[in-house]
């Protein structure tokens, strides 16, 4: 289960609607071990595509050597799909690495009424992919 | 040469767990040769055909090694080399 604050997801559901048509990115990182969403941090998509998305990788490098000299870990890596359901697609689940992170995707397609709004969080580890709730609380 | 090597948490199986191992080497081909003699599997799962894999990033110190010359870019006694998979994905 995935336990993130409202104001998290908000940020998040927030830089998902900006960047539609294309896929928005980024990382909420927390204290090492502690599995608790903390501190948002969006990420330049590299690839600025509606089907695709890649942290730029001078900006990942960054990215990992703060986590590093932080002591925290990526406790969730999001990223939108915009004309589909938030579902790991083939090519997200091939490039999964970070077992213990939430994978949450977001659908902006209802921008294109294409469906509904989805906000859905996943474990992926060894090319399984496993949904799990999403509480969302006040605060921690 | 010494060549410190920064490992993911996805690649640490192959390192008991350790974050970075030392290894050494010219280029960064004969140096995950020489990690390859000492962590059976690793080198696999950054080169493939003798080419870096797409969606694996290496640095040499604070450089993605694609804009140096790739797997043969050339190392020097001291320097630190990261490891880091992309984090990448999309609809399809």
């Amino acid at each position: 289960m995935l336990t993130i604050t409202q104001a998290l997801v908000d940020r998040i559901v927030a830089h998902a609607r900006k960047d539609h048509p294309d896929e928005a990115c980024g990382v909420v990182a927390g204290p090492a071990g502690s599995d608790r969403p903390e501190r948002f941090i969006p990420m330049l998509n590299a690839a600025m595509s509606p089907t695709f998305y890649e942290f730029d990788s001078g900006d990942l490098l960054k990215l990992y050597r703060e986590l590093d000299d932080r002591d925290e870990d990526p406790v969730v890596i999001y990223h939108s799909h915009t004309a589909t359901e938030a579902y790991p697609s083939r090519t997200d689940i091939s490039y999964a690495n970070e077992p213990g992170a939430h994978y949450v995707l977001v659908s902006t397609r209802d921008t294109d009424d294409l469906g509904d709004f989805q906000f859905r969080s996943f474990r992926i580890v060894d090319g399984e992919v496993t949904e799990e709730e999403v509480r969302v609380v006040d605060s921690y | 040469m010494a060549i410190e090597v920064r490992i993911p948490t996805i690649l640490r199986t192959y390192t008991d767990g350790q974050k970075a191992v030392e290894g050494s080497g010219n280029t960064l081909a004969e140096l995950f040769a020489d990690l390859e003699t000492r962590h059976a599997g690793i080198q696999a799962r950054i080169v493939d055909e003798g080419k870096l894999r797409r969606f694996v990033n290496v640095y040499l110190n604070d450089e993605d090694v694609r804009f140096i010359d790739g797997i043969d870019t050339k190392l020097s006694d001291g320097d630190t080399v990261t490891i880091l998979p992309a984090v990448a994905g999309g609809m399809r």
